[in-house]
């Protein structure tokens, strides 16, 4: 049920940002949601839904861009894709920890009217 | 109706009131437009973490986050901790114990006589800064001050998904992996060994019967966590106690 706190604090934020700028409706809302990050998107999405009933996002849109994880080498310094989660470097072996993305749960726009 | 023949048409009055220049005009319809935020999600969970570790840092206590799949034995390790540390007699602990419901694990706790607070998440599948500050406040209220506690444990919730998002302030995050569970576990969930400062095997009195493969695990840990420090436990045994209470004091 972490989807549904992560959408709370989505729907906190953007009523917040939208009514500060005198919106009368969020008609979509974009997200960055990294391959770490540890959330389902259709768990997002059905949460999603739930919480912005009765609010002026109701009918909104989510769009979610997903950001690959990428590592940086710890010896070689070269950045490559991490999908599973392991840092490993593909030119000189070493294993390190240095997620440069792919954890990302961000907000990046809304669009009012 | 028109005064003169009552032929039906309204009469127009001679003056008609005039539009008062300072009235507003109506609004025009909002333009569609697009906002550029850029904001975590969980940027209240992260602002809540820092207050928390600076509320840690002025009363010197050292805060371990305490993670793992349910059934780890996170509390038994606690109750192991407890007894050997009322056997010193020099180190003061408490804990802060999250659970989807009950709260046996404070209980348990509290009867080897360790300050616990428990926090009933209901719906919530891990703890938030939020909640451990609360958790903190009852057990200041209940008369432990943290400044007279040298480690303060917060067993999360049982859970390798997402507690690793949720900063709680922690000094060091300790994530155990029992021999029972699989050695291919830290492959599996890597988001949270990534975020370990130290791995835990524990239940190690059981590795030989569940045919553990110790080097298959440590190879696993190393490949996701190679940061962290490796220690095996036993709270049945107490096989490894002496070394994890040096690493966390
Ligand atoms: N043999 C053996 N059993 C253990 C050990 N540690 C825990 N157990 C058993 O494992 C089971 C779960 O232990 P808990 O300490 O409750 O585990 P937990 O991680 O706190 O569980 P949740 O809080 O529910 O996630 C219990 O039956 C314990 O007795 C150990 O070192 N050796
Ligand atoms: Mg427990
Ligand atoms: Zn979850
Ligand atoms: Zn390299
Ligand atoms: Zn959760």
């Amino acid at each position: 049920m972490h989807e549904l706190s992560l959408m709370e604090a989505l729907r906190d934020l953007a009523l917040q940002q939208a009514e500060a700028e005198g919106a009368v409706r969020i008609a979509v809302m974009t997200l960055r949601v990294g391959s770490l990050a540890g959330v389902e998107i259709e768990a997002l999405r059905f949460a999603f839904a739930a919480v912005m009933a009765d609010t002026i996002a109701a009918a909104a849109v989510l769009r979610i861009e997903v950001v690959p994880a990428v590592c940086r080498c710890g010896g070689c310094g070269r950045r490559f894709a991490a999908l599973d989660g392991v840092c490993e470097c593909p030119s000189c072996g070493a294993i390190s920890r240095e997620l440069l993305q792919g954890r990302e749960l961000q907000l990046t726009s809304l669009e009012i009217a | 109706m028109c005064s003169h023949c009552s032929c039906g048409v309204a009469e127009v009055p001679r003056e008609l009131p005039q539009e008062v220049s300072s009235a507003s005009p109506p609004a025009p319809a909002p333009l569609p437009r697009t906002l550029a935020v850029t904001t975590s999600l969980l940027q209240r969970n992260d602002e809540l973490a820092a207050v928390n570790r600076q509320r840690f840092a002025a009363a010197g206590v050292r805060v371990v986050n305490l993670l793992s799949s349910p059934g780890s034995g996170k509390t038994a390790l606690l109750e192991q901790l407890a007894g050997r540390l009322q056997r010193r007699g020099d180190v003061a602990m408490a804990v802060v114990v999250g659970d989807l419901a009950t709260d046996n694990d404070a209980r348990r706790l509290a009867a080897t006589g360790t300050p616990a607070v428990q926090i009933t998440t209901g719906q919530a599948c891990h703890l938030e800064a939020a909640m451990v500050q609360r958790a903190v406040d009852e057990l200041e209220a209940r008369g432990q001050p943290l400044s007279e506690l040298a480690l303060l444990v917060i067993e999360n919730v049982g859970n390798l998904v997402c507690p690793a998002a949720y900063d709680l302030g922690e000094g060091l995050r300790l994530v155990l992996l029992s021999v029972t569970e699989g050695e291919d576990k830290p492959l599996k969930y890597p988001a949270m060994f990534h975020s370990a400062d130290v791995v835990l095997i524990a239940k190690s009195d059981l590795a030989e019967v569940v045919g553990f493969d110790r080097a298959a695990a440590r190879a696993a840990v190393a490949r996701v966590a190679p940061h962290a420090r490796l220690l095996e436990v036993s709270a049945r045994s107490g096989d490894g106690m002496e070394a994890l209470l040096e690493l966390l004091l």
